[in-house]
């Protein structure tokens, strides 16, 4: 492998396994005064936080690499695994790094995980961020300008300084340039799969989490030149769509186990926030008021939020058929009440457009992968055949 | 007839069920275990029997000890004594299969092969009959005191080698072996004492050192005043998962939370925080200096974590359930195990092995595993305060053990941590405790 | 050991018993009729309900929430569920849920016999519990009705903000109004909205007066097990009507009486005779073993007090009520203010003031899987309120209708190691 892009990787993989935060510490201790704010999936609007000149840091859960020794005591066996972990990170320390907190409205698990936040951490920043529902510009839209307008002041506070009009609109530019760049990487990845494996993507994305938006843009640009130069050469895989994973992120060893069995991911919904907006938010007027716009009429689709046109499942559908895509895998975290309920209605429209489709569950720390190695081999094994056929 | 008054706990757990017999003064004169079966009745008789047995050899004790002609060799004398008991026992009970074995022989499916499998049988009994003296001798090492447990491993080995396939297959002699000790461990040997202690004697005292022998006469004379003693039973409690189908009043019957907290108080006075793993569920408890407690949290329907957990993983891997902690703690790199999942433990552990893992490391996987729903539950409870008794089948667990003592470390600090060797009879010895105190006319509660 | 808690001779159906059996049964019996009567029905949720708009434009709602509950009762839930799941939906999900769906690919037979018809509208007053989104996407697949969307943003911090008022009445205003205009033919009619809500207000008063009367002791009435039929009328198709209004009036003059005669409440097996132990109770009950539930507590002596279940349809104890004069803003911060919709904080005060105020020995938390909004936390709960009361809590596990996450034995294990608990430690403070 080519020594530049090993360089950006083994930053990537470090990065990713990191429970301590180191990566924030350090960008902290760079400058006096900085402060970081953490923030849960889905969707946070970090040019606020970046704007207020503070690092926005991703809490994704602790994956398969932190030992939860105090976080099970706070939730029952039929709760989701990234709470008991995102408590065990912060009872354990390693959040200490982070100046606030906040937790947009995924479910009712992490609603409430917020009011947790709030009992077991008296004195810390936590905010709940209350997504519209509503998409008409005058109601829901009104709304959450108004949430903006307050987070913008919160930031602001903690961060000891005001939010000008002209920090705002900067930070949406290098946010704009972020998500862009990370859809390049989608299409690119889309069109020659064999180019980038999943634990690169992964990684390299993942690395957005923690790292300023200016330099994780110049990451995944330096991985997507380099790594299109690849001499990997096609292989025969069925092309799959993976969905189910916007929030809890599965192990990196079942994305690549999946990839191993066969299947070439050409889309899927991990760290979905990361690419929120299908496209540009304005960089010039009112920033609150286009933010905010950005939010009723560019958002992604994705199961915790209403779709009032009914037509769940559509982009679904539309994933498959841009990225050329055999067939969906629905992958979710066990008790996911967003990706659960959701599945039906996302496997009735596939199965209306005959799309093959297959299933598991999943929790941060599986740590056995045979049942879904079976299952996704011949799930890509049929699909091929059925192409073919 | 001189009367002997005692105060009984039963403690009718999924896996045992134990009894502790105490005297007037508190002090334990007694105690019985067996396996529980599905019939807590019967188990319940068993135990109570057996502590009251246990009782008799205890009162034999305190009359050497109080004779000086007899005070020294006490030791020497009750161990050969219940040896030959336990022997006599065994004989009656090894008497009851054969018959209940020649009953299920009796069924219309044998009626082609009967002969043969009566046969087979026969000389299996035989055989298992001169192999007593064996698990008796004074050197011998029993795996297990359960006659289940004696009289299955030398049944098994022997119908291996009495077997023939043509006529009584190793499978019908196995099916007739299931059938016939169910029948035996449910008839429960109503004075057993009565019955045996007389036989032993007379045993012990054919075989005796001369320092015994001398002492016959004194040493008759104090076994028969125990037999012709009235154990006298004051009050009895039960507790434990089977309790509420105990035969006996509402009012005689304790939560096991409080009989543990009460027992572990009993056993070390300064214990605050309890922890009991059992069989099917786990247990935190926060007891006060009295030993009442103030906070409890049992682990959810869930039975990860509990002692059953270990079970099927010593059943999988063909080992003794007693053998998994020796292993595990030979292990040199612990494994990382995050599902304490009992329904995919199996495919979990074959999963390892394929990928090389070694078994000591994964067992010490494991049992870091177990604590750590324990640490959650008694995170759950209001933590862990000074001192800190570990109770349960699971606390004879060396591994379980030391993985335990590490997290308690980490997390708590410093805590004194307190395992009994009887800590199994902690339930039954609360649960005595009560009976005592609403015998002594206090609040039973 | 009933016999000495309970009285069996006095086993008689209250005149208010009878009167909600025919609410209920009068009800369903008039969705059965809905068709052919040309009236159009509305689905909606208990929590945030808009039933006196609904009946101002003179729809009939239907309660998909009710319905699940009621077929757990009777026992029809099971194989519903089973159904759901056949079809594709996950174990690990709502029970409700499943249950409404499984009764809808089964013909959609009521929990009474009654065929229900399709809604003509999903009203989706998302207030307090996520599930409620999904819950309407998938039915609005299944009947491909429209749906009014409500979003009542959740309170964090317990309060409700003038803003928050505003976004609510805003999205009546410019969604479910429109939608419902569309669906009955009617116009808008203020002035009837209003007389409804001045005779929800009428209700609610009495209803308040219910609740409170557990203050006295012992206590007339159990607020979670009988508080559950309390809330019935109130929280559901019953309220801004004359026959709720009756039904609080006559059980304000039972439970009057009870407490002139120093009874305690009525259980299915009779009074309750002896109260050892006052309880306050978080989460919803168990539906499909209910009475055996019940009977785990009256059996030794355990009434509930005060309990936050009979608060998801609104906190009317805490002053709410119905505005006539400002129907719509009284409506929006009815729904904001539901107890699922509060954030945990403001939960643990509630439930603090409850132990207070109602002289509560104890606490129990029934954790049931299905209902995340009300689960996720209570482990943080319990041990919030004991250190802040110094009441011991104490920890039991079900599901709402599906009958596998309810193991009797474990359950009565634990209430009962729970109560002999509370016991031991009131007889240690005796003596001590």
């Amino acid at each position: 492998m080519n020594p530049a892009i090993e360089q950006i990787l083994s930053r990537a993989q470090t990065l990713y396994e990191d429970v301590d935060y180191k990566a924030v510490a350090e960008w902290k201790s760079c400058a006096p005064g900085r402060k970081a704010i953490g923030y849960m999936p889905i969707y946070v609007p970090r040019e606020l936080i970046h704007a207020a000149g503070m690092l926005p840091v991703g809490i994704f859960g602790g994956g398969d690499r932190l030992e939860i020794i105090r976080g099970d005591a706070y939730f029952q066996s039929y709760i989701c695994h990234i709470p008991r972990s995102t408590i065990e990170l912060a009872l354990s320390g390693r959040l200490d790094v982070l100046d606030g907190m906040l937790f947009p409205s995924i479910c009712d698990v992490i609603r409430n995980l917020s009011g947790m936040w709030t009992m077991l951490f008296p004195g810390r920043y936590v905010r709940y961020v209350d997504l519209p529902q509503n998409y008409d510009a005058r109601v829901g839209g009104e709304f959450w300008r108004r949430e903006l307008t307050a987070i913008r002041e919160d930031m602001a506070r903690l961060a000891g300084g005001l939010i000008t009009d002209q920090n705002l609109r900067n930070s949406i530019r290098i946010y704009n340039q972020n998500r862009r760049v990370i859809r390049e990487l989608y299409q690119a990845r889309s069109e020659a799969p064999w180019l980038y494996p999943i634990a690169q993507v992964y990684a390299v994305l993942r690395a957005g989490a923690v790292l300023p938006p200016e330099e994780h843009t110049t990451m995944v640009r330096r991985y997507l030149e380099m790594a299109s130069q690849g001499s990997a050469l096609p292989e025969d895989r069925s092309r799959v769509v993976l969905t189910g994973m916007f929030c809890e992120q599965p192990p990196l060893a079942l994305l690549i186990t999946l990839e191993r069995a066969g299947c070439w991911i050409v889309d899927d919904d991990l760290l979905l926030g990361l690419r929120w907006f299908t496209g540009e938010v304005p960089e010039e007027g009112d920033a609150i008021e286009n933010l905010a716009q950005a939010y009723l009429t560019q958002s992604v689709a994705t199961a915790s939020c209403y779709a009032p046109d009914g037509q769940r499942g559509r982009w679904l559908v539309d994933a498959v058929r841009q990225n050329r895509a055999d067939g969906v895998i629905f992958c979710a975290p066990s008790f996911c009440d967003p990706a659960l309920l959701e599945q039906p209605m996302l496997v009735a429209a596939l199965e209306r457009e005959h799309i093959p489709h297959t299933q598991f569950k999943y929790s941060e720390d599986t740590g056995q992968f045979a049942v879904i190695r079976e299952q996704a081999g011949t799930f890509s094994d049929s699909i091929r055949l059925w192409s073919e056929a | 007839m001189s009367v002997v008054e005692v105060l009984l706990g039963i403690d009718l757990g999924s896996t045992t069920t134990k009894a502790i017999a105490l005297d007037r003064t508190g002090r334990i004169i007694g105690r019985g275990i067996t396996n529980t079966r599905s019939n807590y009745e019967v188990a319940s008789q068993i135990v109570r029997d057996e502590a009251l047995v246990q009782s008799r050899f205890e009162l034999v004790r305190h009359a050497m000890e109080a004779d000086p002609e007899l005070s020294g060799i006490e030791r020497k004398f009750i161990g050969s004594l219940v040896r030959n008991f336990r022997q006599q026992q065994h004989l009656e009970q090894l008497e009851w299969l054969e018959s209940a074995l020649d009953r299920c022989a009796d069924a219309p499916r044998y009626a082609p092969q009967r002969e043969a499998v009566k046969e087979a049988l026969h000389r299996i009994c035989q055989a298992m009959r001169a192999r007593v003296p064996g698990h008796f001798s004074e050197l011998a090492v029993r795996k297990s005191d359960f006659f289940r447990d004696l009289a299955a491993a030398d049944y098994m080995q022997l119908a291996e080698q009495f077997s023939d396939s043509k006529h009584a297959s190793f499978d019908v002699l196995c099916g007739l072996f299931d059938a016939a000790i169910l029948v035996v461990e449910n008839a429960a040997g109503d004075g057993a004492f009565e019955r045996h202690a007389g036989p032993a004697l007379e045993q012990t005292l054919a075989n005796a050192p001369t320092d015994i022998c001398e002492r016959e006469a004194r040493l008759r004379s104090a076994v028969d005043a125990v037999r012709a003693t009235e154990l006298r039973v004051l009050g009895m409690v039960g507790t434990g998962y089977g309790r509420q189908r105990l035969p006996f009043p509402k009012e005689q019957v304790r939560s096991e939370i409080l009989c543990h907290g009460l027992g572990a108080h009993a056993m070390f006075a300064s214990t605050r925080t309890v922890l009991d793993i059992g069989g099917q569920d786990t247990k935190a408890i926060q007891v006060d200096g009295s030993g009442i407690v103030t906070s409890f949290q049992m682990n959810d329907r869930c039975a990860a974590g509990c002692g059953r957990y270990l079970g099927y993983i010593a059943d999988e891997m063909n080992l003794g359930l007693h053998e998994l902690g020796r292993l595990a703690q030979e292990s040199t790199c612990s494994v990382r195990i995050n599902s304490t999942c009992t329904v995919f433990a199996g495919a979990e552990l074959r999963d390892r092995l394929s990928l090389g893992q070694k078994v000591p490391d994964i067992l010490a996987g494991l049992h870091r595993a177990i604590m750590l729903r324990a640490m959650s539950l008694l995170a759950r409870s209001g933590g862990i305060s000074d001192e800190f008794t570990f109770t349960g089948g699971v606390a004879r667990n060396p591994a379980a053990v030391s993985a335990l003592q590490g997290l308690v470390q980490q997390n708590y600090g410093v805590r004194k941590l307190n395992i009994s060797p009887e800590s199994i009879y902690t339930g039954a010895l609360g649960a005595a405790l009560f009976a005592q105190r609403a015998a002594d006319g206090g609040h039973a509660a | 050991m009933s016999a000495d808690t309970v009285k069996a001779s006095t086993v008689q159906k209250e005149q208010s018993m009878v009167l909600q059996k025919q609410l209920i049964g009068d009800y369903y019996d008039s969705l059965g009729r809905a068709r052919e009567e040309g009236r159009r029905v509305v689905s909606t949720f208990v929590p945030g309900n808009l039933t006196e708009l609904l009946r101002s434009f003179d729809l009939l709602p239907i309660l998909p929430e009710i319905n699940a509950l009621q077929s757990g009762m009777r026992k029809l839930s099971a194989n519903y569920i089973a159904e759901a799941e056949k079809q594709g939906h996950s174990e690990d999900v709502c029970t409700y849920v499943k249950c409404d769906i499984g009764m809808l690919k089964s013909g959609n037979v009521g929990p009474t016999g009654v065929k229900l018809p399709n809604p003509d509208l999903l009203l989706l007053s998302y207030t307090g519990c996520f599930t409620f989104l999904k819950w309407f996407e998938l039915l609005r697949q299944e009947y491909q009705c429209p749906v009014a969307m409500l979003h009542v943003p959740y309170l964090a911090n317990g309060r409700i903000e003038p803003h928050h008022v505003d976004y609510v009445v805003q999205q009546l205003r410019t969604e479910v109004i429109p939608k419902l205009e569309q669906v009955s033919g009617r116009r808008f009619d203020e002035a009837r909205l209003s007389e409804m809500l001045a005779l929800s207000a009428q209700a609610e008063d009495d209803f308040v007066w219910v609740l409170e009367s557990a203050k006295n002791e012992p206590s007339p009435i159990d607020a979670y097990f009988g508080g559950v039929y309390y809330i019935g009328p109130i929280f559901t198709a019953f309220r801004g009507t004359s026959q709720g209004v009756e039904y609080y009036r006559v059980l304000r003059e039972e439970i009057t009486e009870r407490i002139r005669l120093g009874l305690g409440p009525v259980t299915p097996e009779g009074t309750m005779e002896r109260q050892r132990y006052r309880l306050v109770v978080e989460g919803p009950p168990n539906w499909t073993s209910f009475r055996e539930f019940w009977k785990m507590f009256y059996d030794e002596g355990a009434v509930v007090v005060a309990s936050s279940y009979t608060k998801v349809g609104g906190l009317y104890d805490r002053g709410f009520r119905h505005d006539p004069n400002r129907p719509l803003k009284s409506l929006a911060e009815y729904c904001l203010g539901c107890y699922t919709n509060l954030g945990l904080p403001a939960r643990v005060d509630l439930l603090e003031r409850y132990i207070r105020e109602y002289r509560a020995d104890g606490f129990i938390i029934n954790s049931v899987k299905s209902c995340n909004s009300f689960s996720v936390g209570q482990l943080l709960m319990l041990r919030q309120l004991e250190q802040r009361t110094g009441v011991p809590g104490g920890f039991i596990e079900s599901d709402l209708v599906d009958p596998r996450y309810f193991s009797p034995a474990n359950i009565k294990n634990r209430i009962e190691s729970y109560l002999q608990m509370l016991e031991q430690k009131r007889g240690a403070g005796v003596t001590a």
